[in-house]
């Protein structure tokens, strides 16, 4: 199970002694087009961070429509212009558009690249002990594909039509037709210009991450040794690879029937006074080709945030995460039912009924993974020596998201119950919880994690309980009292619920989610001033801050080109010896080997000691000479 | 002048926080708090909230769910309605139980396992039974759900009765409209392309079934009785949500959808129910269809059978409220048109004339 590859090594390490290697490039080389890829991560990182801010502020825009529907927001007129209406009120459909580009940001610019660009790139190579990615230039590529897509996308707000708004879902005809909407003008086609790049950048980084993780593992690192991130991020990458070509084709042909005449996904359409052409499309096939990208991508966004909260749950605990293998089966199990759930989201629409009986099946069978995870969570806590550190906090909220928003999934699920419940504010407030704020928690735990091997420094952690406590609470605040509107039947996407008898109540709830969400973005203050202070001010880390037992932190403080000055250190065990019997410390890094811990093994542990060295003491694997 | 004081004030604020935020930063340089070998002293603080989170989290929780339940509820009006809130409920049961039963143990764990100086942890990688239990236990809940969800389903989706009372419903950018098929119980055929600004159905006039098709902006459907809602889109995506009676199907352009149900409650027995005499059914859009989805609404009226057979009865045709569309059916059928629709011989045969006077003329 090993990996043989230690030759493109070597050659690295010649020219590599020097822990810094910055005077060898220019700013450009090092800071902008770098292949480098913890530079590449923090890039990243930052344009998620931005694209986090102005998501969030989106949907504080439109939670202003909702909770206070008669408050005049002239104050806006500065910056949003013609979009307030001249009785002071957000113009309807830019408040689709607001909706629609707070989705499609959010799913793709912060929890897909966001996340798993960072995290991905970064702790990919320091952790199965490599120099760089498979290839540093297709990374490159890969983040300056995401930055063109952003500014594509961040364009769309500048022009006279405004952005896309037809949900970020675009469901066709709606997006497909300017005279439906004005934003299914130039807008929709800069969307779908920029989902194109998107994906390509999703594509580039994908090939790279599962490139890298298969071939470039250092020795000693097989697959069962891999730390959960890893695994999570390969799940990950690979669901992506096989869905994402998926919608660019259903963008494609959105583009063909959009511009060329086609018709795709239009039929019998009569609009604006006039009969249309198009005869014999499906806007039905749309949605399944959506929807195969769309559920996936569910898991795209929450694997990682998974597999850092399973790394950082352990590490705190002082315990080995339970059910190492469970947890990897588990992951696997879901990565492979992700792709035959999709059309859970389709239930009413005219799909054959019986195709939703199956997918209700397929559907609640993979509550029992995501069931088996939250035990393993709650078991790896048992009996630990646990410390909340701003990472821990962070993940454990990931862990109560998770259940609180994966239970209210059995009702959606089931698609007799989901009649009445699709598309409500309970949908809303299921897959806020589950996806968006789970994922988005896990992110924040990763970067409180991995700060210091970001930037060589520490976080201030008391900040950090402070915006733990205020977005913890805030997010339960926003998206719990949406349970009982959903129920209520208040339909999603709606501008105002006034104009009907039955969606009349509420307006307390709402309020109170507005106000709700107007604090938890003033909280993600706190964070973005604890973050850039601290790389700039921030205490100096050590090596190995948080005692883990992974290989990133044998790196030095601030790692150069290649991660590790010398040799790449070889691997001997399972990333989780926490707190093992009979050892000194409570944790024993990757890097020790068995020979030097008789105190601590267990019995099929010692005799894997005699595979460690042969007779001239150099290390072998599988009978790969170093 | 406000702005500036507000900008003004804002500064401050955030400068004296900097300012508490450095103080507090240099106090615990000076504790010589820079090691890591400690454990933050503030960690039992959050092992203490997490419990309180929990302890008013699930209070909260539980004593809104029980004192608001009947403003989150809305009362059923439909058979299949009654069926499907059981399994909302008892999902809700089954779901409520595990999620407390984990909440605490989660939260327990947190407290009761915080950092101890000294204390080391228990090292436990695994154990196969447990994994086991806790896959086949959910499974198992999990599988006696979806069967009884199935059948629900199963039951709501299959055909509707050969007598069910059949409207259709026509959504487009942003109002609703229904037609009756008339007297002869059967909707006539329409064609997208012979949409104009007053045949908004469609309908195609060389086919009879169509002449005594009526349209309404109300939706009248009786009580007890089977409705067989036929719903299609001319536009975009719509869909078709009646709140009271668990209904929900997207209209769809180019393919036709369809939803049966059986209403339980008339407007005016509702009305008794909630002691609210304004009570109206009511029809939402919940499919975004652009500028005006929020305000996409039609009244919905259920009456007793005999009232609705009445109302039924009170209406014209379609081709009767415009006879001069008369023209475009063949001359074969006109006559029975007329008399299907009854339109009155003086009218149609004035509209007929006009027709062919035209038709002369143009010779």
């Amino acid at each position: 199970m090993a990996t043989t590859h230690t030759h493109t090594n070597i050659d690295v390490h010649h020219h590599d002694d020097h822990e810094h290697e910055h005077h060898e490039g220019n700013f450009w080389t090092n800071y902008i087009f770098s292949q480098d890829h913890k530079v590449i991560a923090k890039q990243f990182l930052i344009t998620g961070i931005f694209w986090a801010l102005f998501g969030g502020a989106l949907s504080v825009i439109f939670r202003l429509q909702l909770g206070f529907p008669d408050m005049t927001l002239e104050w806006l007129r500065p910056l949003l212009g013609g979009w307030i209406t001249p009785e002071g009120k957000i113009d309807p459909e830019f408040y689709l558009a607001l909706v629609t580009m707070h989705g499609t940001i959010m799913v793709f610019f912060v929890l897909t690249a966001g996340l798993s660009g960072t995290f991905s790139n970064f702790l990919i190579p320091l952790q199965i002990g490599a120099r760089d990615m498979a290839s540093g230039f297709m990374n490159m590529l890969s983040y300056w594909f995401f930055f063109l897509s952003s500014v594509v996308m961040l364009s769309s707000f500048f022009i006279e039509t405004g952005p896309a708004g037809g949900g970020w879902t675009v469901y066709p005809p709606l997006s497909a037709l300017p005279q439906a909407i004005q934003g299914s003008g130039l807008g929709m086609t800069l969307w779908l210009v920029a989902m194109a790049l998107f994906i390509v950048s999703t594509l580039l980084g994908g090939i790279n991450y599962i490139t890298t993780i298969i071939n470039m593992r250092t020795r000693g690192m097989s697959f069962t040794r891999m730390p959960l991130t890893i695994w999570a991020f390969f799940f990950t990458a690979i669901i992506g690879l096989l869905s994402f070509p998926v919608l660019f084709a259903a963008a494609l042909l959105l583009i063909f029937d959009r511009s060329f005449g086609t018709s795709f996904f239009l039929s019998d359409i009569y609009i604006g006074g006039e009969a249309l052409a198009n005869v014999g499309g499906s806007p039905i096939l749309f949605q399944h080709l959506f929807w195969f990208l769309g559920h996936p991508e569910v898991y795209i966004v929450l694997l990682p945030a998974l597999g850092i909260t399973s790394e950082i749950i352990a590490t705190n605990s002082r315990k080995p995460i339970f059910g190492y293998k469970a947890m990897i089966g588990s992951m696997l199990f879901i990565a492979i039912l992700s792709f035959i759930v999709w059309a859970h989201h389709m239930f009413v629409t005219g799909m054959n009924p019986f195709l939703g009986s199956i997918f209700m099946l397929l559907t609640l069978i993979i509550a029992v993974p995501s069931a088996v995870k939250i035990f393993n969570y709650v078991t790896t806590l048992w009996k630990g020596n646990i410390r909340f550190t701003s990472a821990m906090l962070f993940s454990i909220g990931l862990v109560s998201f998770f259940l609180t928003g994966g239970i209210t999934g059995i009702f959606l699920g089931n698609s007799a119950i989901d009649i009445q419940l699709h598309d409500t504010y309970f949908v809303v407030a299921h897959f806020h919880l589950v996806m968006g704020s789970a994922s988005f928690f896990g992110m924040l735990a990763g970067i409180y994690h991995w700060f210091p091997k970001f930037f060589g420094r520490m976080m201030n952690e008391k900040l950090g309980y402070i915006h733990f406590w205020l977005t913890f609470v805030g997010v339960y605040m926003v998206f719990f009292p949406m349970h009982y509107i959903g129920i209520a039947g208040f339909p999603r996407r709606y501008y105002s619920w006034t104009n009907f008898d039955t969606f009349s109540g509420f307006t307390d709830l709402n309020t109170l989610v507005s106000v709700a969400a107007i604090l938890t973005l003033s909280a993600q203050f706190i964070f973005l001033f604890n973050f850039f202070y601290s790389i700039f001010r921030g205490r100096k880390a050590s090596a190995n801050p948080w005692k883990s037992t992974t290989l990133e932190w044998t790196t030095p403080r601030n790692p150069g080109h290649g991660n590790w000055p010398g040799e790449i250190p070889a691997v001997y065990r399972w990333p989780y010896d926490y707190s093992k019997p009979g050892a000194k410390d409570d944790f024993i890094p990757q890097t020790i080997p068995y020979s030097e811990t008789p105190e601590s093994n267990l019995p099929h542990e010692n005799e894997l000691i005699k595979l460690e060295t042969n007779g001239d003491g150099a290390i072998v694997i599988e009978g790969s000479k170093h | 002048m406000t702005t500036l004081i507000v900008v003004l004030g804002v500064v401050l604020v955030l400068a004296i926080l900097y300012l508490i935020f450095r103080i507090s930063s240099l106090v615990s340089v000076a504790k010589a708090k820079t090691s890591d070998d400690e454990v933050d002293s503030s960690n039992g603080v959050h092992a203490l909230l997490f419990i309180l989170f929990m302890v008013f989290g699930l209070g909260g929780f539980f004593w809104y769910s029980y004192t608001h339940f009947d403003s989150y509820t809305l009362p059923i009006a439909s058979e299949h309605g009654a069926w499907t809130d059981t399994l909302f409920w008892i999902t809700m049961g089954v779901t409520v139980v595990a999620f407390t039963i984990i909440s605490i143990i989660k939260f327990v764990f947190l407290y009761q396992y915080q950092h101890k100086e000294g204390r080391k942890a228990k090292f436990y990688p695994d154990n196969h039974y447990l994994e086991l239990a806790w896959t086949i236990i959910p499974a198992l809940v999990l599988a006696l759900l979806v069967f009884t969800g199935l059948r629900a389903w199963n039951d709501i989706t299959s055909p509707a009765s050969e007598n069910a009372e059949v409207v259709e419903v026509i959504a487009q950018q942003f109002a609703w409209t229904v037609r009756y098929p008339g007297k002869d119980n059967v909707l006539g055929d329409y064609h997208y392309q012979k949409i104009d600004a007053i045949n908004e159905f469609g309908l195609d006039l060389s086919d009879n079934k169509s002449f005594d098709d009526f349209k309404s902006l109300e939706l009248h459907i009786p009580k007890g009785k089977e409705v067989l809602m036929k719903i299609r889109a001319k536009d975009v995506l719509h869909s078709v949500f009646l709140p009271h009676f668990r209904v929900k199907m997207d209209a769809v352009p180019g393919m036709p959808t369809q939803f049966k149900f059986i209403a339980t409650k008339t407007t005016a027995e509702m009305r008794d129910e909630l002691g609210n005499p304004e009570f109206n059914y009511e029809l939402a859009c919940t499919e975004i269809c652009g500028k005006g989805h929020f305000s996409m609404k039609m009244s919905v009226v259920v009456d007793t059978p005999e009232d609705f057979e009445k109302w039924k009865a009170g209406q014209e045709a379609w081709l009767k409220q415009n006879p001069d569309y008369l023209k475009n059916v063949p001359a074969g059928l006109r006559e029975s048109a007329m008399i299907k629709a009854e339109i009155p011989v003086e009218t149609g045969v004035t509209y007929l004339e006009g027709v062919k006077a035209v038709a002369v003329g143009s010779n």
